[in-house]
């Protein structure tokens, strides 16, 4: 395999550093990032290697932050691209695609995408111990890889979680600590022990290397579209990571040429209840005010986004925009896609729509655009949020009449 | 000895004191200034913080009671 790490680099002042356990630039605290060698890259990395490449996000190892072929999470990944007949004609779309990471494996959410790299990496540095400061999706991901992995596990939860997300690690059996007190508190404690212990905090200390792994979805949607990049994408934010991945994912592709062209205007979406970035970008400023979080869309609730800056200048180097919806908004939207499309999301999905639906009414989006709404979690982890919203079922005694009656059907001679 | 580094915003009254200069004579910490941004209406600063933890951690308390919002470096690491 070909050496196509270079260094970690400050994304603020350029230093470099080696690709080890490093995080935050010793100059300047700005974060660092993952440097390639695209000029030894270019000459791998092919359409055609690709698609004889794993039916899994390993199929893009040669634009992936992993030196060996020794994978954790071998499933991770290569999710459907749903082409959204139902919903575009409701929209008004004649291009709409869904890419549905409600199915990815092994927990349903886009996170497994980050944390396979995240664990892969964490194993090369020599870490037997991988860690992570969680309300929900990245928690149950790494729990699920340090099962499977053999690795010893530390998840970091504030003390009132719902039951469900609790449970959604403890089934795995880490070591899941409750930690009492604000968000405030337990964030700032998570961060402390991080700097403490010597282990692998996926999004802390792997966070150069964790977040990379977001780029597959980039990848994956310009392969399934058929070697092209969409005309616009609609990203859910909670740090702001994926939506900058996801556009470095189709410029990388642009640069080893194996896209021709890259015009996509990659637009976010946030709650109104937590809409720090969206927020920003509306009132036109380049920075963002921290909030304090409240609303249904828990996976999205960060009120001050690691990445909030750094997304904010993604969409405008893309020409891409930025809006927010309200809690009731999310709810009819997950149920929207739903009933249209067959695909029951989680809140931050009903972002993602109510989001789009936005950006139609604006004109922002066109008709013929192809465009790309990203799925990033199943709604069987946030049901609390429709439960009151989906009626109820027909309940009959066990009699063909009374059946009949209820549905109004002409009685068959 | 302890090094903690914080992102501190401090609100906009706040902005034409030397509250970085106090808190170093306040409590046993020394202070330093990695990347700042101020402007009219806000600012923040990239700051690591040297001493005994415990001390850091008073620090960080005085700095809160003085109206700066404290976060760590990575801002928010519960995701
Ligand atoms: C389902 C889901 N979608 C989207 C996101 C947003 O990810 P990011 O923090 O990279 O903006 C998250 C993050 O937790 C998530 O759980
Ligand atoms: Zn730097």
């Amino acid at each position: 395999m070909i050496k196509k790490m270079q260094s970690l680099v400050c994304r603020e002042c350029g230093k470099e550093y080696p690709t080890q356990d490093i995080h935050v630039c010793e100059l300047c605290f700005g974060p660092l990032e993952v440097k390639y060698d695209y000029a030894a890259i270019k000459q791998v990395m092919t359409r055609e290697k690709i698609a004889s490449g794993p039916h899994s996000l390993w199929r893009y190892v040669d634009l992936l932050p992993v030196e060996g072929t020794h994978f954790i999470g071998l499933h991770a990944g290569f999710t459907p691209l749903v082409h959204a007949k139902n919903l575009g004609a409701f929209l008004g779309l004649d291009n709409l695609y869904i890419k549905n990471d409600c199915v990815n494996h092994p927990t349903l959410s886009f996170k497994d995408r980050v944390v396979a790299i995240a664990l892969t990496r964490a194993r090369e540095l020599g870490f037997e111990t991988v860690a992570c400061a969680s309300t929900g999706n990245l928690a149950n991901s790494v729990s699920a890889h340090a099962a499977s992995a053999g690795m010893k596990c530390y998840v970091f939860i504030p003390g009132d979680l719902e039951a469900a997300k609790v449970l959604g690690n403890l089934i795995y059996r880490p070591n899941v600590v409750e930690i009492e007190g604000n968000y405030d508190d337990v964030n700032r404690l998570c961060s402390e022990i991080a700097g403490e212990r010597h282990w692998a905090f996926v999004n802390i200390n792997i966070r150069p290397y964790y977040a990379e792994g977001s780029k597959t979805l980039a990848f994956e949607t310009a392969e399934q579209l058929g070697w092209r990049a969409p005309d616009q994408v609609v990203v859910p934010m909670a740090s702001g990571s994926l939506l900058t991945k996801i556009w470095k994912g189709f410029k990388e592709f642009e640069k080893l040429g194996i896209l021709d062209s890259v015009n996509t205007k990659i637009n976010g979406a946030q709650a109104e209840g937590c809409s720090p970035i969206a927020t920003a970008f509306r009132e036109g400023r380049d920075f963002f005010k921290p909030v304090k979080p409240h609303t249904i869309a828990k996976s999205l609730a960060i009120g001050n986004p690691a990445d909030g800056y750094y997304a904010l200048k993604t969409a405008a180097e893309s020409q891409g925009a930025m809006d927010a919806v309200t809690d009731d908004e999310i709810v009819e939207s997950i149920k929207l896609l739903a009933q249209t499309e067959g695909i029951f999301a989680e809140t931050a999905g009903g972002v993602t729509i109510g989001v789009l639906r936005k950006l139609v009414k604006q004109g922002r989006i066109q008709k013929s655009d192809v465009t790309v709404a990203y799925i990033t979690g199943n709604g069987l982890k946030t049901q609390e949020a429709v439960v009151d919203s989906v009626g109820r079922p027909f309940r009959i005694p066990p009699s063909l009449s009374h059946f009949i009656k209820t549905f109004a059907i002409e009685e068959s001679a | 000895m302890a090094k903690l580094r914080f992102h501190i915003r401090y609100p906009e009254e706040k902005i034409p004191s030397p509250i970085l200069y106090e808190i170093g004579k306040e409590y046993q910490v020394v202070p330093s200034i990695r990347r700042a941004d101020v402007r009219e209406t806000t600012g923040w600063m990239d700051v690591e913080f040297t001493g005994e933890a415990d001390e850091i951690d008073r620090a960080v308390q005085g700095l809160r009671q003085k109206g700066c919002m404290v976060d760590p470096i990575e801002l928010n690491v519960v995701e």
